[in-house]
């Protein structure tokens, strides 16, 4: 039975989600330009939109797209022959007719696919890029979404991301950025110019994902998804599986953030039974396949061994608070963040006795990068109120309060300035 | 949620051929290097399993396994993330056929926390609401 022409196109955008990828790589490769590349990617698609309704989608979508994006390539080529060509572009036209020519079997090697893919990956964060142009590049080569979609997720222009992304192609082809997989003097540096893009993204869904629109929340998928595409063309990465395993025992507890009225809920308070078991159990596996790569833990993974405490205790009482406490000591070690030091007060307040977070707390007090930081009077009020000193933490929570961008939580420490919870 | 029916096979607990566990392992493989696979398993014959059986009375009677209606049975199950129905049935056409025989994978979506619909208030839905209007104007 045909397709309605809906469903041909519904059919096309799955096939496209799960192909494009893998298609732009092969292209950048063979082109040496992305954004080439993307443009002969497009072309298949129209194609395919063009002829998969009437003849169905077929049997082998992936080569399909392949073979037709080569025959526009040299369409072009053909065609470009006749017009007067900068020299840069003139290149890439013979790069590409020679890789054209070469006899390239019609399914590539996986080897070759995976690697294609990670050097694509790698260029379209490459540090040359603002960190906005990294993320709307990397959605919209490697995630495969829309320019609407993008700025739907951002809620920006579509203009505007549009631009952001025709400038990104170009500085990187100003840039002469190699598309490839980084040796291992840049690999490092680079490895982690992607995870910071990949982070960027889940923090961008994970700020939204308090009962707002989906799209946004689905971001958070996308860059689970995008770490875990990383951790599978670089699986002996332990800080690529440490933030893969982060952000998957982080989202495990979106269910039970947000409560009827939108208010978050602070993690003490959260209903357990909600938590995604599948993405805790998932989380905890990639932690330890990091763990077993038996290199020091990096930051992302430290972070996830700190989120693995928390979704192993049953009930806030069955958290490992000592041993939180280790990691924050890890953490504060390599990255020597003022904010780290105050979280780890606050796990020391729980593990060792609130005077002991406290004494940490006000050697804290005069931090500048702390200064119009909310979270650490807010911590003070919390170890002052359990120590009984009650008017020592009004006074903290109302600081906080008066720090605080966001109504709803303003409303929230001001009503433990008051000795209301 | 991907559910690959059972076959006379799978319920008479026969290990699929070689080529076919081959196949399936490079399909799983796919799956897992797309990101989409969060989960997996395959489901022992029914003649292991039993049914807990609701009179709608309150009354509970537990009927051992096997069971009868092959075709309907399950023999395993994955969980993917994806962002439509027409990209889990995409997968699904790349799968290997599980059996040796004519056999069938349903498809269901599984219900998040927002389906529920609690999560959200009035004031919370208009606030929504205008910030997508918002974003529709900056267009």
């Amino acid at each position: 039975m045909p397709d309605t022409v809906l469903d041909a196109r519904r059919a096309i955008d799955a096939v496209w989600r799960i192909e494009s990828a893998r298609l732009i790589a092969a292209l950048a490769r063979m082109s040496g330009d992305v954004g080439v590349a993307e443009d002969l990617a497009q072309d298949a698609l129209l194609a395919a939109l063009e002829q998969w309704p009437r003849s169905g989608v077929p049997e082998n979508p992936g080569a399909w797209l392949m073979a037709t994006a080569k025959n526009r390539a040299i369409d072009r080529l053909r065609h470009n022959e006749m017009a007067a060509r900068k020299e840069e572009e003139l290149g890439h036209e013979v790069e590409l007719r020679a890789r054209l020519a070469e006899d390239e079997p019609a399914e590539a090697a996986s080897d070759e696919i995976d690697d294609d893919l990670l050097s694509l990956i790698f260029t379209a964060c490459h540090p040359v890029l603002a960190t906005e142009a990294r993320v709307a590049l990397t959605l919209r080569l490697v995630g495969s979404l829309s320019t609407a979609e993008i700025a739907r997720a951002f809620l920006a222009k579509e203009s505007t991301v549009a631009q952001r992304i025709v400038r990104a192609k170009r500085s990187l082809a100003e840039a002469r950025v190699p598309i490839e997989v980084p040796g291992p003097a840049e690999r490092e540096q680079r490895l982690a110019s992607v995870l910071e893009v990949i982070y960027a993204i889940f923090n961008e869904g994970y700020a939204a994902s308090g009962g707002e629109e989906w799209v946004r929340a689905d971001l958070c998928e996308e860059a689970m998804r995008l770490g875990r595409v990383l951790v599978g063309l670089a699986p002996r990465e332990p800080e690529a599986l440490g933030l893969t395993a982060l952000m998957e025992l982080q989202a495990a507890r979106f269910p039970a953030r947000t409560g009827p009225g939108g208010e978050a809920i602070p993690l003490p308070e959260q209903d357990r039974s909600r938590w995604d078991f599948v993405l805790i159990g998932r989380g905890l596996k990639a932690l330890e396949r990091a763990e077993a790569l038996r290199r020091p833990l990096g930051p992302y993974a430290l972070q996830a061994a700190i989120a693995a405490c928390h979704a192993r205790a049953r009930t806030p009482e069955q958290t490992d608070w000592e041993r939180i406490v280790a990691l924050y000591d890890a953490l504060d070690a390599i990255s020597g963040s003022p904010v780290v030091r105050l979280n780890r007060a606050v796990a020391v307040g729980m593990a060792f006795g609130p005077a002991a977070g406290l004494e940490l707390l006000n050697g804290l007090a005069e931090e500048p990068a702390l200064r119009g930081y909310r979270l650490l009077p807010a911590a003070r009020g919390e170890l002052l109120e359990r120590l009984g000193r009650v008017e020592e933490a009004a006074l903290e929570f109302s600081r906080a309060a008066a720090l605080s961008g966001n109504a709803r939580e303003r409303e929230v420490l001001e009503a433990r300035a008051e000795g209301r919870r | 949620m991907a559910i690959v029916k059972a076959s006379a096979d799978s319920e008479a607990g026969k290990m699929p051929s070689e080529e076919l566990l081959g196949a399936m392992g490079a399909f799983n493989e796919e799956m897992v290097k797309a990101g989409v696979m969060l989960a997996g398993e395959g489901l022992q014959p029914s003649s292991k399993g039993a049914r807990v059986s609701f009179g709608g009375s309150g009354e509970r009677t537990v009927i051992d396994g096997p069971f009868t209606e092959t075709k309907e049975l399950i023999a395993g199950y994955w969980l993917l993330q994806v962002r439509s129905l027409e990209e889990a049935v995409e997968w699904m056409k790349r799968c290997p056929n599980p059996h040796e025989e004519p056999g069938e994978i349903e498809i269901r979506q599984v219900f998040e926390a927002d389906d529920f619909g609690e999560e959200l208030t009035p004031e919370l839905r208009e606030q929504e609401a205008r910030l997508r209007a918002e974003a529709g104007q900056n267009q």
